[in-house]
């Protein structure tokens, strides 16, 4: 048991994949020439005045309902103030006081255990623009397409006791969001954006140490190693008879620790106040009830659904259920096929495989839940061997082929001929006398080596078990 | 001589094809070019896209089409309202070369109605001021007497139209920017209620107080006028979706019954005695045309100037964060990120506009805000409800505008001396209410502002009693002694 306890809260930064940004109509698509998508309020230009995109509320509103938060009738808007060249009024619109949403919790599974986590608010506010810094032109250059683009920003309690419970409360938070569909999370992308408070107490102890912010994780791991890392530092730091400061630290992935960057004394006095320019959202309570009702059965629910109605091991229901896009696969798998053990296992096998090797979500692969059916009945018929479907799969998740064209076209059906695989056989014991003369000298695991002979002359087509059969029949 | 003629009086012979839209804006550009270098009203003149303009409506009228309201008649705009290619300046050296890529929605609706802009008037640099002088270009004069100031900040639009350079001009009126200097240059200025006129394309100043509206020379041009800029704005959603209301059609149904509030509180001490003086006799005409007046008290009137410094410089300092030399106007060269945004400040802002700056970022600031800052919302929501109140009982609220006749520029130099000049305009726009100042005689020959408050979207009320009076009065004849002097013949 250690000295000391881990205190962690995390806030973390959504992008919302809402078609125009949240005071303009300008588009929030990515990847378009610097400064295209601009107009005067996104620009901030003098006489411009925001006017609030509905949907984003709505989304917000999304998020705070599947963070199970309580949905104030009345939110407003404040004004952020600090200057930065990417901040083109020097000043963002957030909420201070009055967000769209409060008081809600989230849960997630580790090791075995339900950990519950409060979700303080669920704020919206605009991003900022994006700076070229340029070594050798010695000036900066500035791209205003993502000013706009909407935020919300979620922030939970000091609940988190290590970096390894920051990692899973993220997985699953991006997990819920992902279900909403009001964005598409990716860290890498930059649309799920994680900072952290951390502290350590004597174990035990009842008051919070003091805490310094990490900034700049950008992945899930990062997040937990600059965490560990960190949590590491204030002991040292303790253990060393020193204070732990309060100020604001950057991870540096490269080099694996975390540095100062400002202190509290140098902090930012944001002068908060409410922006004369929005008039304050009143939110009926009868339009929350319509986007409850337009909210997707959430991870929770699915994953004990896919337990019980499924009969899936928790483990499986878990994996398959923290993406969407895997979840609606393995259900429209199931349609067609109904072995949900057979499709569980191949989605958790080689398709997961294939997916984190990518970095890529299921939907966006060729693979199509028709495709996966017609595998898994190919194989359960014994059209193709086990391992001739995994030949099959990695064709299918290229090129988008049907199986049964793919085993066609490769001449992949597996051989269920008596008189072929005896043939094979018959040629496998007269090459190999020293195998065949260890296997009647009792040597079980000799058997194994012929069967694989087998299969190699049959290029993997030959049925094993019938190969394994004659085999053993011949060598009695 | 054109240049004179109201608005009014222009549309009907227009109308009547006695004169063209080009004669008419070539007069009023060469009363430009005859009395702008002593007035000092404008800050650009864009003459040849007025003359295209009016040759434009004038060939409308000639194929027969029907014209829009305003078509073919002059006027000009504060030099803060955005206006597409054209230099908008805020007569501020931070924003000296700033050409705004598009049209604040009342130029938008001013050019659809037909209106031909002869160019962006002077203001205090960034409408903070009440006398143009804090304009980082130049003074603007009063027309009355040169010596003197025309009020501000629209100082520019209100003696522009004073001197008959345009028919109407508008202006914008965060604490009595409109009104102080209608009643100096003795025109008619219309602050109308919060949400009434879009704010989108008025560059901020504080934008829970900043309301556009007219100057001209009678009042039933400043109905017309607000007939073509007033209404809602999806761009603006500050402006309140009334449906629009024709301001001409009560003119003329006079005040007979029409309850007049007078607080005691707007007579005090620190008015002038002849100003006090012209306002009761007014109110005298008003009774005799049959309304009713009862003095009243607005208890709360003592602290409109103090929460103005707090709330108007705390949404100013976040406001004109903005300019900070990265993407247009001024920039200074720098070394680095800081100092470039330290000179191009410290250099693009004149230094009233750096007081307020400072006195909004105090304010603001963690540890005073709830001091300063919050303490005086609550006080705003005080002075209302004595509006609110008052407005129970009576229709309208009549006071002095200014609490004086136009000073001399130069002779006020301390700020809060200034800024007492609008004890009887700040506590309205602090309320969101109408108002509007009228002349209502004549002290040393320099025209005295009588100001009418009504209810929230009750600017006909405003309208009905102004015209009522003015009827009466006949003080919209009046000419200042500019007139004539030097400026060329026409017939």
């Amino acid at each position: 048991m250690s000295k000391y306890e881990t205190v962690i809260g995390l806030e973390v930064h959504v992008e919302l994949a809402t078609a125009t940004k949240i005071f303009c109509s300008c588009p929030t698509e990515f990847g378009k020439e610097p400064n295209t998508h601009v107009c005067p309020v996104c620009l901030g230009l003098p006489g411009s005045l925001p006017v609030l995109n509905k949907r984003v509320v709505e989304f917000a509103i999304k998020a705070g309902l599947a963070l199970n938060c309580e949905i104030p009738r009345f939110a407003k808007f404040d004004r952020k103030n600090y200057f930065y060249p990417d901040l083109p009024k020097a000043y963002q619109i957030s909420q201070y006081d009055l967000p769209i949403a409060l008081n809600g919790y989230l849960e997630f599974e580790l090791n075995g255990e339900t950990k519950r986590v409060g979700i303080t608010r669920v704020h919206l506010e605009e991003d900022a623009g994006k700076l070229v810094h340029s070594e050798f032109a010695g000036y900066s250059l500035a791209d205003y397409n993502r000013t706009g683009v909407p935020l919300i920003e979620i922030v939970s309690e000091p609940d988190l006791r290590s970096p390894e419970e920051a990692k899973a409360y993220l997985e699953k938070l991006k997990s819920v969001i992902q279900y909403t569909g009001i964005s598409d999370v990716k860290m890498e992308e930059g649309s799920l954006r994680c900072d952290a408070n951390v502290s350590i107490m004597p174990a035990g102890s009842k008051e919070f140490g003091t805490r310094s912010e990490i900034k700049n994780m950008n992945s899930f791991k990062a997040v937990q190693r600059g965490l560990a890392y960190e949590v590491e530092r204030q002991k040292e730091v303790l253990e060393a008879g020193g204070i732990v400061v309060q100020e604001t630290r950057r991870w540096d992935e490269h080099k694996g620790i975390t540095y100062a960057m400002r202190s509290k004394e140098e902090a930012h006095d944001y002068r908060y106040f409410p922006d004369p320019d929005l008039v304050p959202v009143m939110v009926e309570p009868v339009w929350v009830e319509e986007i409850r009702q337009s909210l997707p059965e959430m991870p929770d629910a699915r994953r004990k659904r896919y337990i019980s109605e499924w009969g899936l091991s928790e483990y499986d229901a878990e994996v398959i259920t923290a993406s969407k896009a895997m979840a609606d696969f393995f259900e429209a798998t199931l349609e067609e096929y109904h072995d949900a053990k057979a499709v569980a296992n191949s989605l958790m096998g080689e398709i997961l495989k294939h997916l984190n090797a990518q970095g890529i979500e299921i939907h966006e692969t060729k693979l199509t839940p028709l495709h996966l059916a017609e595998l898994l009945k190919l194989q359960a018929e014994g059209t193709i061997s086990g391992k001739i479907a995994k030949t099959v799969f990695e064709e299918m998740f290229v090129s988008g082929k049907k199986p049964a064209e793919i085993v066609k076209e490769q001449g992949l059906v597996q051989i269920s001929d008596e008189d072929a695989i005896a043939a094979i056989v018959a040629q496998v014991i007269a090459d190999n006398p020293k195998s065949v003369e260890d296997f009647k000298a009792g040597t079980e695991k000799a058997i194994g080596f012929l069967v694989g002979q087998v299969m190699k002359i049959s290029k993997g087509r030959a049925n094993p078990e019938m190969a394994n059969r004659l085999l053993r029949e011949k060598l009695q | 001589m054109l240049e004179e003629f109201t608005l009014a009086e222009a549309l009907k012979r227009l109308g009547k094809r006695e004169i063209s839209a080009l004669e008419l804006t070539e007069a009023a550009l060469r009363r430009i070019e005859a009395v702008d270098e002593s007035v000092k009203a404008f800050v650009t003149v864009t003459s040849d896209e007025a003359l295209a303009a009016a040759t434009l409506m004038d060939a409308k009228r000639l194929s027969g089409e029907e014209m829009p309201p305003l078509a073919g008649i002059p006027m000009a705009l504060k030099d803060n309202l955005c206006t597409k290619g054209v230099l908008t300046t805020c007569s501020s050296k931070i924003l000296a070369n700033f050409k705004p890529p598009y049209d604040a929605t009342v130029v938008e609706l001013l050019r659809a109605a037909g209106a031909v802009m002869l160019g962006k008037t002077n203001l205090d640099e960034f409408a903070m001021g009440s006398s143009t002088e804090n304009s980082a270009l130049f003074t603007t004069r009063n027309p009355w007497d040169l010596e003197r100031v025309p009020g501000g900040s629209s100082g520019g639009s209100a003696a522009a139209v004073a001197a008959d350079e345009v028919c109407f001009a508008l202006g914008s009126d965060t604490g009595g920017s409109i009104r102080q200097p209608a009643a100096f240059c003795g025109v008619v200025g219309l602050k109308p209620t919060y949400g009434r006129v879009s704010r989108y394309g008025l560059i901020a100043f504080a934008s829970s107080l900043d309301q556009i509206g007219p100057f001209t020379k009678d009042i039933s041009d400043c109905a017309v006028v607000m007939n073509a800029i007033a209404g809602y704005d999806s761009r603006d959603t500050t402006s309140v979706p009334l449906a629009s209301q024709d301001y001409t059609a009560q003119l003329s149904d006079g005040v007979k019954g029409l309850k007049i509030g007078v607080p005691k509180e707007y007579f005090a001490e620190g008015i002038d005695p002849d100003v006090r003086h012209a306002v009761q006799k007014a109110l005298a005409v008003l009774v005799s045309l049959g309304a009713e007046a009862e003095e009243i008290s607005l208890p709360h009137t003592d602290f409109g100037i103090p929460v103005y410094y707090l709330i108007a410089p705390a949404e100013a300092s976040s406001n004109l964060a903005r300019y900070d030399g990265v993407q247009y106007g001024y920039r200074a060269e720098a070394d680095n990120l800081l100092e470039m945004y330290k000179k191009t400040r410290s250099r693009g802002f004149g230094s009233e506009v750096k007081r307020r700056i400072m006195l909004g970022t105090y304010a603001l600031s963690s540890g005073y805000y709830d001091a300063y800052y919050l303490k005086a919302l609550k006080v705003r929501t005080l002075i209302k409800q004595d509006f609110d109140e008052a407005f129970e009982k009576f229709d309208l609220i009549l006071t002095p505008t200014t609490p004086s006749t136009a000073f001399k520029a130069g002779t006020v130099e301390d700020p809060l001396t200034m800024y007492l000049n609008d004890i009887c305009t700040i506590p309205v726009n602090l309320a969101g209410l109408p108002a509007l100042s009228m002349p209502c005689g004549f002290v040393n020959n320099l025209p005295v502002g009588l100001q009418l408050i009504g209810k929230p979207f009750a600017e006909a009320t405003i309208l009905r009693a102004a015209y009522a009076y003015e009827q009466h009065s006949g003080l919209a004849k009046k000419k200042p002694s500019l007139c004539g002097k030097g400026v060329p013949q026409d017939e």
